[in-house]
């Protein structure tokens, strides 16, 4: 099953590794990773999302609860949430197709945020799948290059992840 | 306030944090450092002859007392020589500080001379690691190093120190921190008393139980709570490999150690159990077998303070998250209040028949109560080991290498005390079992400190004869000499057709008399069983030298029982070359 940990971390040289470190030294999976400075100049929040068992994606976060620069951290699968994905895509667009990929972007609510005489850079936001299905829609022969920030997720209400 | 350099800021904070030893070599990065240790003058430094053996002897001394082993080794090889030694102490959760040279701060990352990146090479085998960025961080770094690596469950911490930052021309103030608090670092110490409630309830319900004490007994200094508990609830008690002492071997209710070369009667009563606690214990495959058939029977209470020790690889029933000493007062104290509030004074009585079967099974094939080896006109490595029991009245701190040597040491050396059998379990260093004894010598230099070995594990760090030499460490070494590798010859013979690959050293090795004497240490060598007990007696009242002995035994011998692995469950076991369970 697929789960999204949101850690938040020391703001610290070394301390990413550390994370990075145990999913590699323990055998566990990332699907993507993301992780950016918070409010708080001392933290980071760092995001990833895994697949695994029950029993694994207990061990991961008590593995991770071990590391000493790890402050807290919450999987966020396990309650009500939101989850975001950015993604640039750089797309080939001859003339004729300028028109049904403008338009494939608007229905994915994306914005086209540079354009070339035969390029378009479309900003597209949303989950995993959100994002999958605009390349389908798009088709892999015209998108020449794919950019994707990986998941960055929040739970929904009062829940809040903090030192 | 005092005003010191970085260098003397490192040696103060050491004498501030009360460390007693350091063990290192030094280099290039470290020399600062030294020279403030040359000019302070308080802390004994032993010079190893390998930072491999300044770890090893930093660990035998943290396990035979229970304080962090200190290390000072420099930059580049001396830290990648001193890996495998904070490999082992992880594995083992044993309190550790090492302290690494570091390039000056300009060059790191330039590929300069002995520069590696220290934190990096020992990330996934630390507890937790620093490198020193600003030379006013030392005393709260050193500070926080100790806390980390001595609470919660312990292990070795790094600290990695550029040179620059060690100058002895750029003065600091300096002010020992008193404490320490990390907002990410706070370690369990209470179990859940509801879970505590239900455990006892658990205890006092079950009809064929088996307490099952590893290393974290030890390392939480609560053998005298095991024992109250056991002898309250009249349990029987089996050892890991990691926690023999942690219970008293002369005790009626010991079954002895459990596990892949465990004694049948502990595997047996392990797998036919109704509730088993285990206490500081991480169910490792040297112990489960096959995690699948791993006591059917059993529901399981587990105690420990690392959370992801627990339901790990066996599920638990009732997991209780503390410091093995408070739970067990708990526990106690639950047990007691029950007992009195249902005055359940049938208790002990209604054990009888388990305790009845646990005889029945040592009588068959019980490890101490018939001789269980083979007769042979060569002397056993059994016997060697029931002599040294006999001759050191089972009281000596003994060190162990890795192999079969290892094995027979802890099925037949008798430990009553914790802290007493000291080995590589979970990491099975072999060339640990050397460095290891002097860091014990060294702690007590009055009491008898055995080093029992191999001629393959020796050799592994053999240089260190030189250091007993140097600092007058009288231990004794009992070399169980076979000419093979034994463990692997052993593995050879079970699984490879006796296909001994590699496992012997031909006619290569030396007359380990002659090597030891050319150190200005005492060697024996005992070929005949006629002589074992009396020249290890006389070597044992050697008081004030090394000794080696080298003892000629059997090499075809393999340790029994070994469970059939990797498929079989706890009660599938060799019990000889010809006899399965």
């Amino acid at each position: 099953m697929r789960r999204i940990v949101s850690v938040l971390l020391e703001n610290e040289p070394g301390a990413l590794s550390r994370v990075v470190g145990l999913f590699s030294q323990r055998g566990y999976n990332i699907e993507t990773l993301n992780v950016a400075p918070t409010e708080d100049p001392t933290l980071s929040r760092l995001t990833l999302t895994t697949i695994g068992d029950d029993k694994t994606i207990e061990q991961i976060t008590k593995q991770l609860n071990k590391l000493v620069d790890v402050v807290k951290l919450v999987d966020l699968t396990e309650g009500s949430h939101l989850e975001r994905d950015l993604m640039l895509v750089k797309i080939r667009t001859g003339a004729e197709q300028r028109e049904e990929i403008k338009r494939t972007v608007d229905i994915f609510r994306g914005q086209i945020v540079d354009v070339g005489p035969e390029i378009y850079i479309v900003q597209l936001v949303g989950t995993g799948d959100k994002l999958d299905s605009f390349i389908a829609a798009i088709g892999c022969s015209e998108v020449l290059e794919v950019a994707r920030s990986g998941v960055a997720g929040i739970s929904r209400g009062e829940k809040i992840l903090s030192a | 306030m005092e005003k010191l350099s970085g260098s003397e800021m490192v040696v103060r904070s050491l004498e501030d944090e009360g460390v007693e030893f350091i063990f290192g070599y030094p280099g290039g990065a470290v020399l600062h450092i030294y020279d403030a240790l040359f000019k302070s003058k308080k802390i004994p430094h032993i010079l190893v002859r390998h930072e491999q053996a300044a770890t090893h002897a930093a660990d035998g001394y943290a396990r035979a007392t229970g304080k962090p082993g200190v290390v000072l080794v420099t930059s580049g090889p001396g830290a990648t020589n001193a890996i495998t030694g904070v490999a082992t102490a992880y594995m083992d959760s044993i309190p550790m500080v090492v302290l690494s040279g570091q390039v000056a701060t300009h060059l790191i990352g330039e590929d300069a001379f002995q520069e590696t990146d220290m934190i990096g090479v020992s990330r996934p085998i630390v507890k937790h690691s620093f490198q020193v960025r600003h030379a006013e961080d030392i005393p709260i770094t050193i500070k926080k190093a100790f806390h980390i690596a001595s609470t919660g469950r312990p292990g070795p911490v790094v600290i990695d120190i550029p040179k620059d930052l060690t100058k002895p021309e750029d003065l600091f103030e300096y002010s020992y921190p008193k404490s320490v608090k990390m907002r990410s670092y706070s370690p369990a110490s209470r179990g859940h008393l509801g879970q505590i409630k239900k455990a006892s309830r658990l205890l006092l319900g079950a009809k064929r139980p088996v307490i099952y004490a590893g290393g974290g007994v030890i390392l939480g200094r609560s053998s005298d709570l095991l024992k109250e508990l056991a002898e309250y609830l009249n349990f029987p008690v089996t050892n890991t490999l990691m926690g023999l002492g942690s219970f008293p071997a002369s005790s009626a209710q010991f079954l002895g150690m459990l596990g892949m070369h465990g004694f049948y009667e502990a595997n047996m009563a392990m797998h036919n159990s109704d509730v088993i606690l285990a206490i500081g214990v991480r169910f490792d495959d040297r112990v489960t077998n096959s995690v699948d058939k791993f006591c059917p029977g059993a529901q399981i209470i587990h105690i420990d303070i690392d959370p992801a020790s627990i339901s790990k690889t066996v599920t638990a029933d009732v997991p209780i998250v503390g410091e093995v000493r408070t739970v067990l007062v708990e526990i106690l104290k639950q047990l007691k209040e029950e007992t009195d509030k249902n005055s359940c004074s049938a208790r002990k009585g209604s054990l009888d028949d388990w305790w009845h079967q646990i005889e029945m099974w040592r009588k068959e094939n019980g490890l101490w109560t018939d001789r269980r080896y083979p007769n042979s006109d060569q002397i056993m490595p059994q016997q060697v080991i029931e002599c040294l029991n006999r001759v050191t009245g089972s009281d000596a701190f003994v060190t162990s290498d890795v192999g079969q040597h290892q094995m027979f040491a802890a099925q037949y050396y008798r430990f009553d005390k914790a802290n007493r059998w000291i080995n590589s379990g979970g990491l099975g260093t072999m060339g640990f079992g050397l460095p290891a004894a002097m860091g014990v010598q060294l702690a007590f230099p009055n009491e008898i400190v055995v080093c029992v070995t191999g001629e393959g594990s020796i050799q592994m760090n053999i240089q260190e004869l030189s250091t007993c030499t140097q600092y007058n460490l009288p231990i004794k070494i009992v070399n169980l000499r076979n000419n093979y590798l034994g463990m692997v010859r052993q593995w050879q013979d079970m699984q490879y057709e006796g296909r001994h690959a590699m496992s012997t050293y031909e006619d290569s090795l030396p007359d380990f008399t002659k090597l030891v004497s050319s150190y200005g240490h005492v060697g024996f060598e005992i070929k005949e069983l006629s002589d074992l007990e009396d020249i290890m007696e006389e070597a044992f009242s050697i008081k004030d030298k090394l000794v080696f002995l080298d003892i000629f035994v059997d090499p075809a011998e393999h340790v029994y029982p070994m469970h059939v692995a990797p498929n079989g469950a706890m009660n599938d076991m060799w019990l000889s070359k010809s006899k399965r369970t």
